[in-house]
């Protein structure tokens, strides 16, 4: 990343940087705001009361909240490693293939991004207690809905949005790299490891984020397809706004951000370590 | 090697093909379906039948204090305290999970859809009718609840349930306006033309909130119109329609869930919430009903009641007996209204009961306008579509 | 091209590609190539393809036969006598300012959105890799709060007294109270939805060879030329997925207009979910589904097409 007019510097750079400090303070606005009122002793979000753990304790007290936080990280991991797997496939398959029903399988693709959260809900909700009607009749079981139903919802809509952010980074690069591994005789896998993989990592990355976002977030499909004992944090949540919020949300939401920053400072050391010891070759060759 | 291909393609078009028409059938016909109706049947209450539930509308053979399994309650989020549902568990050996919605309308098509896996719900008075047309829920067996006894007199002989067939009352309240006296001052008129009459809501632009519901807010000016709030009549509906949409340039927000919140923080004034709400929050300020005024207005309101109902495919209906037996204990009854301030329709719970709770309870400041002006939320089949659409022609 | 010149390769190499048999290039080898090629890109897209078909074609199949059904009184939906009844109904002219009022928000949401994420990303692509990665992580992290609790905290620091009203206040500019209106509506909309915009932005921006950007400064091209001319068009594809990934969620989005702005006026989204839920009129929440859908997919195919893609 040495190029030196494309960095920008100056007037420029100044203005751009501004823009980003800007960007985090808007994002991380609501955060503090939680943080600060996670200390309030008042039952209002809103109105400081006075310093208090008490909210924390609260939440170490509380079985409901932690069971529902451990049903959505269950459910984000599941769905993320099988999204990002099955949108990275599509993606490949739309970029660097051509098949006939493509245009068909394009257009599903979008769908689920197109289709109106509420609807996905309801359709999701039919087909559940059907097909477990069915599938209880035909194995007799008395299977219901639960964490299995929530978990396949969500990877339907999530394959979608992997792919798109996939698709946009396999599209217009540059497509001798993988010609050029295949003419020196590597296997399509060894291409796809070696070549395609690392050049779309950023992609299949960000599209790994924004699953684990969407479903850690979702609320309305998570509702309809949920059965006993599997309520998620958000669907918790909404139930609560009912009756109050207080700063014991705000308590839980410190609490899981502070573990995720955790995790992602640690998973960055890692990555650090491994870069020290394999050789860097920087396989940014965009250079035509 | 073409021949194989186009067999690959077909294969998963016709794989698609025949699941979604078994699902299809599914979905029109069986006799366990209850979200596809047959018109005729929704109406035919007794026996067999072909839409709604799973076609046996015999009352569950369960004892006294009978388990057969976990119980799986589906209710209002805060609407039991987690400990007292834990008590229950530990009494009768088995576990207690409790799952939450935030409306009766999120609530109902889970129900419908069959295999919800819950054993005890919680709908509202008007749902109950609902439900009970549609045969989503069955009836009880009431020998094993003896404690049916425990209810106070006024919460028997319902209107949507007259004998206690199918439901059981578990909390009550009314739907009124809770006003901020700092702002308003303590001489206005205990009226819902404080939201409704722009001589008076003029002055508190901004600073009124009105429950985002189409039934309470419609009702809310009707009422004031002097008419019912179940009424079926477009000219009145239309009367109120525009009543409130004169109003709504008043308004801060039409907001359910945090109406009572936002008054305490002062973004409103005048808020129209439910009873239970507006009191738990009016409570938790220093100020208290010093400051915040909760009443019915003059002209009427809504009155509500929550009931416990059984699933018609509840997988554990004796638990679910049971539970609803235990819970009108007069000391359960008592521990649950303590814990959620609402009303408690169990009269062997009263003794027990917090001050505060009896105190607001027994306030005439609080219902101005009478017992008699209160209206429960009937359904009104059809005309809900017209509620629903006046309702959002209102809010433009 | 280099195929048929390709000396014998070692065995172990290969895969079961059409190399093995290195004859001459003859039409029915590059077709019998081609075949290949196009199967291992279906099976490639299976796995995908037949999820999507199971646990979403079908459930949406199902849903499309409710909006030809019938509410009863009961608001159970009524599947014999199929009728466009709910389909009529959506040409009323109620519906039709719902929808303009969505479409603008939605437009004006992606607008800003993009007006902001640009920059953003473009200072993120430029940025060392180790920093870039952990600048992207912590753009999503605030996103692994709940979606509910970000909305509550805006609707806080927009009330009356809250901090931003304070803070205004301090300067000399007043008491403000953005909460309730159509901004603090669009706020949130776009405080939800810049991620979904800075992700593709980014990804298609860093793999931009920024040797072209060098060379058109070189060239003496004003920032705004080298951008218009060459960073824009580049970025094209990123631009195209977030603005379909920001502004369809808006044109459906209910939660954030309600809690911030008071749901004062009816939004699709706010529509379709009371016509599921408060008048449990599955037709008319099923049919309003069904024409967003259908007419959401065709812009987005349009779109598509006018950015040169294929679709």
């Amino acid at each position: 990343m040495s190029e030196s007019t494309a960095r920008p510097r100056g007037k420029t750079k100044w203005l751009l940087s501004t823009n980003a400090v800007l960007v985090y303070l808007f994002f991380y606005a609501p955060i503090i705001l939680l943080f600060v009122f996670s200390f309030s002793d008042n039952r209002n979000v809103g109105t400081w009361g006075g310093f208090t753990l008490g909210w924390y304790r609260d939440f170490a007290d509380n079985e409901p909240i932690q069971d529902a936080i451990w049903v959505s990280l269950r459910v984000a991991f599941i769905t993320t490693v099988v999204s990002v797997v099955l949108g990275t496939m599509a993606a490949l398959a739309l970029e660097r293939f051509k098949f006939r029903g493509q245009r068909v399988f394009d257009a599903l693709l979008y769908l689920p991004i197109i289709i109106p959260d509420v609807t996905m809900a309801v359709m999701m909700l039919l087909f559940f207690s059907q097909g477990l009607d069915i599938v209880n009749e035909l194995f007799g079981t008395q299977a219901g809905k639960g964490l299995t139903t929530i978990t396949l919802s969500h990877i339907a809509f999530c394959i979608s949005f992997v792919s798109v952010v996939v698709r946009a980074r396999l599209n217009g690069m540059d497509e001798r790299l993988e010609e050029a591994a295949l003419d020196l005789y590597a296997t399509r896998w060894k291409t796809f490891r070696h070549v395609t993989l690392p050049l779309i990592a950023p992609g299949v990355a960000g599209g790994a984020l924004l699953a684990l976002t969407l479903s850690l977030d979702d609320v309305v499909i998570t509702q309809f397809a949920a059965g006993p004992g599997s309520t998620t944090l958000p669907v918790y949540v909404f139930g609560l706004i009912r009756r109050g919020v207080t700063p014991l949300i705000n308590a839980v939401s410190v609490v899981m951000l502070a573990v995720s920053i955790l995790l992602v400072l640690l998973s960055l050391l890692l990555q650090r370590r491994g870069d020290k010891e394999t050789a860097p070759v920087d396989p940014g060759v965009k250079a035509a | 090697m073409t021949a194989r291909r186009l067999r690959t393609r077909r294969v998963a078009t016709l794989v698609a093909l025949p699941l979604s028409l078994a699902l299809v059938a599914g979905a029109c016909g069986s006799d366990d379906d209850s979200s596809s109706d047959d018109g005729a049947s929704s109406t035919d209450a007794s026996g067999t039948s072909s839409g709604g539930s799973g076609g046996d509308t015999a009352t569950a053979e369960c004892a006294v204090d009978e388990v057969d399994g976990d119980l799986a309650l589906f209710n209002w989020a805060e609407y039991i305290d987690p400990e007292q549902l834990q008590e229950f568990a530990d009494e009768y050996g088995i576990s207690a999970t409790m799952d939450v919605y935030d409306s009766n309308e999120a609530m109902l098509p889970q129900i419908q859809a069959g295999n919800s896996g819950y054993d005890v719900i919680v709908p509202s008075d008007y749902m109950v009718s609902i439900m009970i047309a549609g045969e989503f829920i069955q009836p009880l067996n009431q020998d094993a609840i003896p404690n049916l006894a425990n209810l106070s007199t006024e919460f028997t002989g319902l209107p949507y349930d007259p004998d206690s067939t199918y439901s059981v009352p578990y909390q009550a309240g009314t739907t009124g306006l809770a006003v901020d006296t700092e702002v308003v001052g303590t001489d206005f008129p205990r009226s819902w033309s404080i939201v409704f009459d722009p001589e008076f809501a003029d002055q508190y632009s901004g600073q009124i909130s009105l429950l985002n519901d189409p039934r309470e807010t419609l009702g809310a000016a009707l009422k004031y119109l002097g008419y019912s709030l179940n009424t079926t009549s477009q000219d009145e509906l239309d009367e109120a329609r525009d009543l409130v949409s004169s109003a709504s340039g008043n308004l801060a927000a039409f907001n359910t869930d945090s109406a009572d919140e936002l008054l305490t923080a002062g973004e409103t004034a005048i808020a129209h919430g439910y009873s239970g709400d507006m009191f738990t929050q009016i409570l938790e300020t220093d100020e208290g009903t010093d400051r915040y005024v909760y009443f019915v207005p003059e002209e009427g309101g809504t009155r509500w009641i929550d009931n416990m109902a059984i699933p018609f495919d509840a997988p554990h209906p004796c638990t679910a007996h049971t539970f609803i037996n235990w819970l009108l204990d007069g000391e359960q009854g008592a521990a649950l209204a303590n814990w959620n301030y609402y009303t408690t329709p169990n009269e062997a719970a009263k003794p027990f009961l917090d001050e505060d709770l009896l105190a607001f309870l027994d306030d005439p400041t609080v219902i101005t306008s009478g017992e008699e002006s209160l209206e429960l939320i009937v359904d009104t089949g059809d005309f809900e579509i017209n509620y629903s659409d006046a309702f959002i022609e209102a809010k433009g | 091209m280099t195929i048929a010149e390709a000396p014998a390769p070692p065995p172990e190499a290969i895969d079961e590609g059409p190399i093995v048999e290195a004859e001459a290039a003859t039409p029915e080898f590059e077709r019998a190539a081609e075949k290949a090629e196009s199967r291992r890109g279906f099976l490639i897209a299976l796995p995908a393809y037949a999820y999507l078909v199971l646990f979403f074609a079908i459930p949406l199949v199902i849903v499309a036969i409710y909006s030809f059904g019938t509410r009863n009184r009961f608001g159970d939906t009524e599947l014999s006598g199929w009728n466009l009844d709910a389909y009529r109904k959506l040409t009323e002219p109620l519906l039709r300012d719902i929808f303009l009022r969505s479409l603008w928000l939605a437009i004006l949401t992606t607008l800003i959105c993009l007006v902001v994420a640009y920059p953003f990303a473009y200072f993120l692509a430029t940025r060392t890799p180790t920093i870039r990665n952990v600048m992207l992580v912590f753009v999503m992290i605030p996103f692994w709060s709940n979606f509910l609790v970000r909305n509550f905290a805006w609707r806080v620091i927009l009330g009356t007294d809250g901090p931003l009203s304070t803070a205004t206040s301090a300067v000399g500019l007043g008491d403000t109270r953005i909460l309730f209106t159509p901004t603090a509506v669009v706020l949130g909309l776009v405080y939800g939805y810049l991620p979904f915009m800075i992700l593709p932005l980014y990804a298609a921006i860093e793999r931009i060879d920024l040797g072209l950007v060098e060379a058109s400064r070189d060239l003496y091209a004003s920032g705004w030329q080298t951008f218009r001319r060459v960073l824009l068009p580049l970025s094209m594809p990123g631009v195209i997925a977030g603005s379909i990934l920001v502004f369809i969620p808006s044109l459906g989005a209910y939660v954030t207009p309600e809690i911030l702005g008071g749901a004062k006026s009816t939004l699709l989204g706010s529509y379709i979910v009371t016509q599921f839920l408060t008048a449990r009129n599955w037709p008319v929440g099923a049919s309003l589904s069904f024409t967003l859908t259908v007419i959401m997919l065709f812009a987005t195919i349009l779109y598509f097409r006018k950015g040169g893609r294929t679709l």
